[in-house]
């Protein structure tokens, strides 16, 4: 027998593609082949050209400007959904950001002011537009998914305060998936090894990171994009329906690993 | 095929949206061509894609990366790496 996943008829929004190389963006080219339509957010008019350029294979991409530390903005997108389409099926959350200074360096000389920024942009934003939009989602709810990495329960010098953002995004994913349960909306995060994006490049230790996840996960090599939009399109289509409210690894094993 | 060194002006262009008749040997990415944080990852990243390919992969580690600071790092860099006209 052949499982097939087909998402004909499923729209939904993208949040977080920069580039070729962004995760959301493997991520969309795998929901576009399984038959989705797509919407894409991009943060302000730096980002334009560079999705303008990612997104050109698509015929005629939907592109919102949407700042998603901004509640208003966010309420003004999913108006835009609305009206072009009514209703939603899914939403993937690929957002997080830090200041340059708070990457590196010790952990407590974050001030409060990189402390906001980063799970603002990281944390804060998955509450807003998951509640934004939950409004959008039809009678049989959808799913919602974000990024997230190991380092929010164990320490990757260098990670600093992205580290307490993405343990607070998980923790958000647990209670969000408790409050829209009843409505059969799913809320899961994937927590991917380290993948040569934008985001992650800036990162110091990022090379550090690639080349403990090689030597010691128990597959022995980083994953990919490919691996990461497998999971997505498993964890945004029915196959997974009884899966909410969780933290998926696509780390080559490397979470189980102590030594 | 342009000189290595016109072929990281032509990207440190695009990527930093300046003239290449302003890109010099010693340009510096981010004291010269005004380049922020993010946008020197970004150099870095397209640097690693027009050198590489998908059978040998051109990947510059943080440390290397931290000592590319002007166009003439880049070029030495890569001739380091055995890639030169």
């Amino acid at each position: 027998m052949t499982v097939n996943i087909d998402l004909s008829g499923k729209k939904g929004v993208i949040w977080g593609v920069a580039n070729q190389r962004s995760i959301a963006w493997a991520i969309a080219q795998k929901l576009i082949d399984a038959g989705a339509d797509i919407a894409f957010t991009y943060q302000n008019d730096r980002l334009l050209s560079s999705i303008e350029k990612t997104t050109s294979s698509l015929n005629d991409p939907i592109l919102l400007e949407c700042d998603a530390t901004d509640d208003s903005q966010v309420e003004k997108v999913y108006k835009e959904i609305q009206s072009k389409w009514g209703k939603i099926d899914f939403i993937v959350h690929s957002v997080a950001y830090a200041e340059r200074e708070d990457l590196g360096g010790n952990f407590s000389d974050t001030n409060l002011h990189g402390f906001r920024t980063a799970l603002e942009a990281s944390a804060y934003t998955l509450i807003s537009i998951t509640k934004n939009a939950s409004h959008l989602f039809g009678e049989n709810g959808g799913s919602i998914i974000t990024m997230t990495f190991d380092a929010s329960v164990r320490v990757y010098p260098g990670y600093n305060i992205m580290g307490t953002a993405k343990a607070a995004l998980e923790n958000e994913v647990r209670q969000l998936a408790v409050e829209y349960g009843n409505r059969n909306i799913r809320i899961n995060a994937i927590s991917a090894g380290p993948l040569p994006t934008l985001a992650a490049r800036s990162i110091p230790g990022f090379s550090e990171m690639t080349r403990a996840h090689r030597e010691k996960s128990p597959l022995k090599r980083n994953i990919n994009h490919n691996e990461v939009a497998n999971t997505a399109l498993f964890l945004i289509s029915d196959l997974s329906s009884g899966i909410t409210g969780g933290t998926i690894p696509v780390d080559a094993g490397y979470g189980i690993i102590a030594l | 095929m342009a000189s290595v060194i016109d072929r990281v002006r032509e990207i440190a262009a695009d990527k930093l949206s300046v003239n290449l008749e302003d890109i010099k040997p010693e340009s510096s990415f981010t004291e010269d061509l005004e380049a922020d944080s993010l946008d020197v990852v970004e150099l870095i990243m397209a640097i690693e894609e027009e050198f590489g390919s998908d059978d040998n992969p051109l990947e510059i580690s943080d440390e290397d990366a931290e000592k590319i600071l002007t166009v003439n790092d880049a070029v030495n860099y890569l001739k380091s790496n055995n890639i030169e006209d």
